[in-house]
C-alpha cells in the first residue's frame, strides 16, 4: 500500500515535471538562438506575459484555440521585433532594452486587459483550453507513456524543435552565419554577412518560441490570464540557457530538471511537508550558479554576447 | 595591364581626412606596396578598395569600368579579397567553417566541397594546417594563413594584405613571400601594406608612398633606394638612433637569480634566469618570442609570483610582491601589450597618465580625486612627450599606437624611477614614434636609471644595449658586452644551439 502511494506520488511529480518544463524549454530554446546571434534578450518575462495575454484574448473573443496560438505567437514576435528595432537598428544597450520590454510587456498586457474587459471580474474570466493529446500505443507504455506521451501537442512540438534547432545551428549555412555573428560580428560582416538580418531573424525566432511558451501558460494549462502569469519563468529560461551552456541537449536537461524541482515542490506542498519549501524553490538558482562556476573555463558563451555591433569602430 | 584604378579618392572621418585626393593604379601580375607611417591612411585606402568605406569624393575603377562598392559583399563578388591587420576570425569555429562563412547559401551546409578546395590550396602553398581545430587554438602564424585561405578560397584577382607579417616569424615571412610571388606569377595583383622597409624592397614591384593621407609618389621599386623611400615616408631623413657611448654601469639595481616560473615543459616558462643590471646601464634581452620573456617581465614587475629564485631590487627581495609595492620601490614598467595591459582605452588621457598614483597627493586629497591635478599633469606630459591629441581630457581609444606608447612612458617614467623595465617598447610603432621611444630610453639611461630592454627587434637591442643577454627556453643562454657583439654567436644563442651558461656539456 505504501509502495503504491509512493509510486503515484513519483508519477505525478514526473508528469508535472514535463508539463512545467515545456514552456521553459520553448522559451530557453528561443533565447539560446537569440544569444548565439550575440543578442542578450532579458525581455523574455515580458514577452511571455504579453503573448499569454494575446492568446487568451484571441480565444476569449473568437472561441478558436487555433487563433489563440496564432495570436500568442504573433504577440511574442511583436515584442521581439521591438527588441530588434531597439538593439539591432538603434544599437540601444541590450540590458536596458530587455528590462524595459519586461515592464512594457507586462504593463501593456495589463492595460489592454482593463481596456478590453470591464474593470470588474477579469480575475474570474476563463477560457477553454487545449486538451491533452495521448499518442496512440506509446501512451500506454507504463510510466514513460504517462510522462512523455500524454502531454499537450505543444510539448511534442517543443521536443521536436530540439533536433531541428540543433541541425539549423550546426548543419546549415544560416546557422554558421548566426554563430559567427554571435562570436565575431566583424568577421562575418567582412565576409558579406548581414549582421542586422541575422539578428532580426534570430530575435523573431526567439519571439516565436516565447510566443508559444506564453500561449502554453494561458490557453493550454490554466485557461486564464493574470498579470503575474509568467511567474518568473522568463528569468528561469535565461538561467537554463546558461545552465545548458548554450547547447540544445543540455537545455533539455535543464528545462526538465527545473520542471522537476518545481513539480516536486508543488506536490510536497499539496501533501503538507516539513521540508522548508522556500529552500527547494531556491534550488534551481543555486544549481545554476554551481553550473556556472563549474563551466567557467569551458564556457560555450557567445564571445560577442550583449555588445552592439558598430561598423567601423575599433 | 591595369586592374584597379583609384581616382581622386577622399575619405573623411569625424575630425580627420584619412585619404586626401588619392590616385593610383594597380596592375595585374604585380606586387604593389602601400608604404607609410601609422596613420598615413594605408588601411583606410585598402578598406575603401574593399568596400568597407565609401569615398566622400572620387571613385574606383575595375578593368576600366566604374566600380561602386557598397559593402565587402560587392568587392568579394568582384574578385577583391582582403586580409585584415587584426585577424577577423571566429575563434570557436574550425578553419573550414571560417572559410565557408559567407560563401554558402542559408540552407544545408556542405563543408565537404570547402574542405576539398582547402586541401588543394594547402598543398599548393605547402601549408600544414589541421582544418578541424577551432582557429582560436591555432598558433598566430597559422591563424594568419587561415585569413589568407579565406580570401584565396573566394578566387580573387586582387588580394590586399594589411601588414601580414606583424605576427610572423622570419621563416614564416619568407614562406608568405614565396606564396605571394607565386600568386603574382599566377597573374594576381597583390597589394601589401607595410611600414617595414626590407619587406617593401624585398618583394614589391611598385611602391606607393603615403603620408598624412596623401600620395607622395608611386615608383618602381627597383628604381629607388630604400633611403629615398624612408625620406618620402617620414618627410625628413631619419637615422636609427644608436647609443654611441656606453657609460660604465654603476651599482647594481636589479639582480635576478635562478628565477623559476611554471613547469619546464610548458612553453614560455622560466627555468632559472640569472642576470643583473646596474645604474646607467641598458641590459638588452634578445630572443625569439615565447622563450619566457612574458613570464620574466611579469615576475619582475610583480604580476606573477615566481616558483623559485630571487629578485632583488636595490637590497629588497621583491619576489612575490604585488605590482603596486614593486612600483613604489621606484620601478617603471612598460608592458608589451600596451592596449590590454597598460592602458584603459575608454578612460581619458589624463586619467591614464595619473593611474597608479591616483590615490596619492596631489591626485587625490582625502580620498577625493582632484581632476585639475590630473589635467595639469597630463598637459605637462603632452607637452614633454609631444603626444598628438585634441586635449588632455580626450578619450584614449582614438589615439595612434605611437601616442599610446608615449602616454604609458609618460606615466611610468614620472618620478624618475631607478629601474625601468620595457617589453617590446616599439612593436607596431612607425619609424619616428619608435625613434622617439628609443631616444627616451637613452636619455633615461644617461640620467642614471637601470634599464631592462626586452625586445624581439634584434637591431633595437643591439643598438641600444650596454650588455645583451639572449633568452632561450626560459634561460639566459648567453651574455655579451656591447663591444664584443657577434651576430653569429647571438644567432646561435637564439636558435638554442649554443649555451655558455650551462654547466653541462653542450651537444651542438
Amino acid at each position: 500500500m505504501a509502495d503504491e502511494i509512493t509510486a503515484i506520488f513519483a508519477l505525478s511529480v514526473l508528469v508535472g515535471a514535463v508539463r512545467i518544463g515545456v514552456p521553459l524549454l520553448l522559451a530557453a530554446i528561443g533565447e539560446m538562438v537569440v544569444e548565439r546571434s550575440g543578442i542578450l534578450n532579458l525581455g523574455i518575462e515580458g514577452t511571455l506575459t504579453f503573448s499569454a495575454f494575446g492568446a487568451f484574448v484571441a480565444v476569449e473573443q473568437t472561441g478558436s484555440l487555433v487563433f489563440g496560438v496564432v495570436a500568442g505567437v504573433l504577440s511574442g514576435m511583436l515584442v521581439s521585433l521591438v527588441m530588434a528595432v531597439l538593439t539591432v537598428t538603434f544599437k540601444v544597450e541590450q540590458v536596458v532594452a530587455g528590462l524595459a520590454l519586461n515592464l512594457l510587456g507586462i504593463g501593456f498586457a495589463f492595460y489592454l486587459l482593463r481596456a478590453i474587459f470591464s474593470e470588474s471580474g477579469t480575475d474570474v474570466l476563463s477560457v477553454e483550453t487545449w486538451d491533452v493529446v495521448e499518442i496512440p500505443l506509446l501512451s500506454s507504455i507504463p510510466w514513460i507513456g504517462d510522462i512523455f506521451f500524454s502531454q499537450h501537442w505543444l510539448a511534442y512540438v517543443a521536443f521536436a524543435s530540439l533536433p531541428l534547432v540543433w541541425f539549423g545551428l550546426n548543419r546549415t549555412g544560416f546557422g554558421l552565419e548566426l554563430r559567427s555573428v554571435g562570436d565575431n560580428p566583424k568577421a562575418a560582416d567582412l565576409r558579406g554577412v548581414s549582421i542586422a538580418k541575422v539578428q532580426y531573424l534570430a530575435l523573431l525566432f526567439g519571439g516565436f518560441m516565447s510566443g508559444l511558451a506564453g500561449s502554453f501558460l494561458s490557453i493550454f494549462s490554466t485557461g486564464q490570464f493574470f498579470p503575474a502569469i509568467a511567474g518568473g519563468r522568463g528569468w528561469i529560461a535565461l538561467a537554463i540557457v546558461i545552465f545548458g551552456n548554450w547547447r540544445p541537449g543540455r537545455i533539455l536537461i535543464g528545462s526538465l530538471f527545473f520542471g522537476f524541482l518545481e513539480a516536486y515542490q508543488l506536490t510536497l506542498q499539496a501533501q503538507g511537508s516539513d521540508l522548508p519549501l522556500n529552500l527547494l524553490l531556491a534550488m534551481p538558482y543555486v544549481l545554476t550558479i554551481v553550473a556556472l562556476v563549474v563551466n567557467r573555463s569551458r564556457s560555450n558563451s557567445p564571445l560577442h554576447l550583449g555588445a552592439p555591433y558598430l561598423r567601423g569602430v575599433r | 595591364m591595369e586592374l584597379l584604378g583609384v581616382h581622386g579618392v577622399t575619405t573623411r572621418f569625424p575630425g580627420v581626412v584619412a585619404n586626401d585626393n588619392v590616385s593610383l593604379t594597380i596592375h595585374r601580375g604585380t606586387v604593389h606596396c602601400l608604404l607609410g607611417e601609422n596613420g598615413a591612411g594605408k588601411s583606410t585606402l585598402a578598406e575603401t578598395m574593399y568596400g568597407v568605406h565609401r569615398p566622400d569624393e572620387g571613385y574606383l575603377t575595375l578593368n576600366g569600368e566604374r566600380l561602386d562598392l557598397r559593402s565587402p559583399k560587392d568587392s568579394i563578388a568582384k574578385g577583391i579579397g582582403m586580409v585584415h591587420q587584426h585577424f577577423e576570425l571566429v575563434k570557436p569555429l574550425a578553419t573550414v567553417e571560417n572559410v565557408a562563412l559567407g560563401t554558402t547559401g542559408p540552407g544545408r551546409l556542405d563543408l565537404g566541397k570547402v574542405r576539398a578546395r582547402l586541401e588543394e590550396l594547402c598543398e599548393a602553398y605547402r601549408i600544414d594546417l589541421d582544418l578541424d581545430t577551432p582557429v582560436g587554438g591555432l598558433p598566430v602564424g597559422l591563424q594568419q594563413w587561415v585569413e589568407i585561405l579565406k580570401t584565396m578560397y573566394l578566387g580573387v584577382d586582387l588580394l590586399i594584405l594589411d601588414e601580414p607579417t606583424a605576427a610572423l616569424t622570419p621563416v614564416g615571412v619568407e614562406r608568405l613571400f614565396e606564396s605571394i610571388r607565386r600568386m603574382r606569377d599566377d597573374g594576381l595583383a597583390v597589394i601589401l601594406i607595410s611600414h617595414k622597409m626590407h619587406e617593401v624592397t624585398g618583394i614589391s614591384d611598385r611602391v606607393t608612398v603615403l603620408r598624412k593621407g596623401k600620395v607622395i609618389d608611386t615608383v618602381q621599386t627597383d628604381s629607388v633606394q630604400a633611403a629615398d623611400l624612408v625620406r618620402m615616408m617620414v618627410g625628413r631623413s631619419v637615422e636609427l638612433s644608436k647609443a654611441t657611448n656606453h657609460p660604465p654601469a654603476g651599482e647594481t639595481k636589479l639582480s635576478v637569480t635562478d628565477l623559476v616560473a611554471g613547469e619546464p615543459s610548458e612553453r614560455g616558462s622560466l627555468c632559472g634566469v640569472s642576470f643583473d643590471v646596474g645604474a646607467g646601464e641598458i641590459y638588452g634581452i634578445a630572443g625569439v618570442s615565447g622563450n619566457g620573456q612574458d613570464a620574466l617581465f611579469d615576475t619582475i614587475v610583480g604580476v606573477r609570483e615566481p616558483d623559485g629564485g630571487t629578485i632583488t631590487i636595490d637590497d629588497t627581495d621583491t619576489a612575490g610582491m604585488d605590482p603596486r609595492t614593486v612600483s613604489k620601490l621606484g620601478v617603471g614598467s612598460v608592458p608589451a601589450d600596451r592596449i590590454n595591459q597598460a592602458l584603459l582605452m575608454d578612460f581619458n588621457i589624463d586619467e591614464n597618465i595619473g593611474l597608479g598614483r591616483h590615490g596619492d597627493r596631489p591626485f587625490s586629497i582625502r580620498g577625493v580625486l582632484q581632476r585639475m591635478a590630473f589635467r595639469r599633469r597630463a598637459e605637462q606630459a603632452i607637452e614633454d612627450y609631444e603626444i598628438a591629441c585634441p586635449s588632455a581630457s580626450h578619450i584614449t581609444r582614438t589615439l595612434s599606437g605611437g601616442n599610446l606608447q608615449k602616454i604609458v612612458m609618460a606615466r611610468e617614467l614620472e618620478g624618475q624611477p631607478d629601474l625601468i623595465i620595457v617589453h617590446q617598447p616599439t612593436r607596431g610603432l612607425d619609424i619616428s614614434a619608435a625613434e622617439n621611444v628609443r631616444q627616451r630610453l637613452i636619455a633615461e639611461r644617461d640620467r642614471g636609471a637601470a634599464i631592462v630592454l626586452m625586445s624581439e627587434d634584434l637591431d633595437e637591442v643591439l643598438s641600444l644595449s650596454t650588455r645583451v643577454g639572449v633568452m632561450f627556453d626560459g634561460k639566459i643562454v648567453g651574455e655579451m658586452h656591447h663591444d664584443e657583439l657577434d651576430l653569429d654567436r647571438i644567432g646561435a644563442y637564439m636558435a638554442g644551439v649554443l649555451d655558455t651558461t650551462d654547466t653541462h656539456e653542450v651537444v651542438v
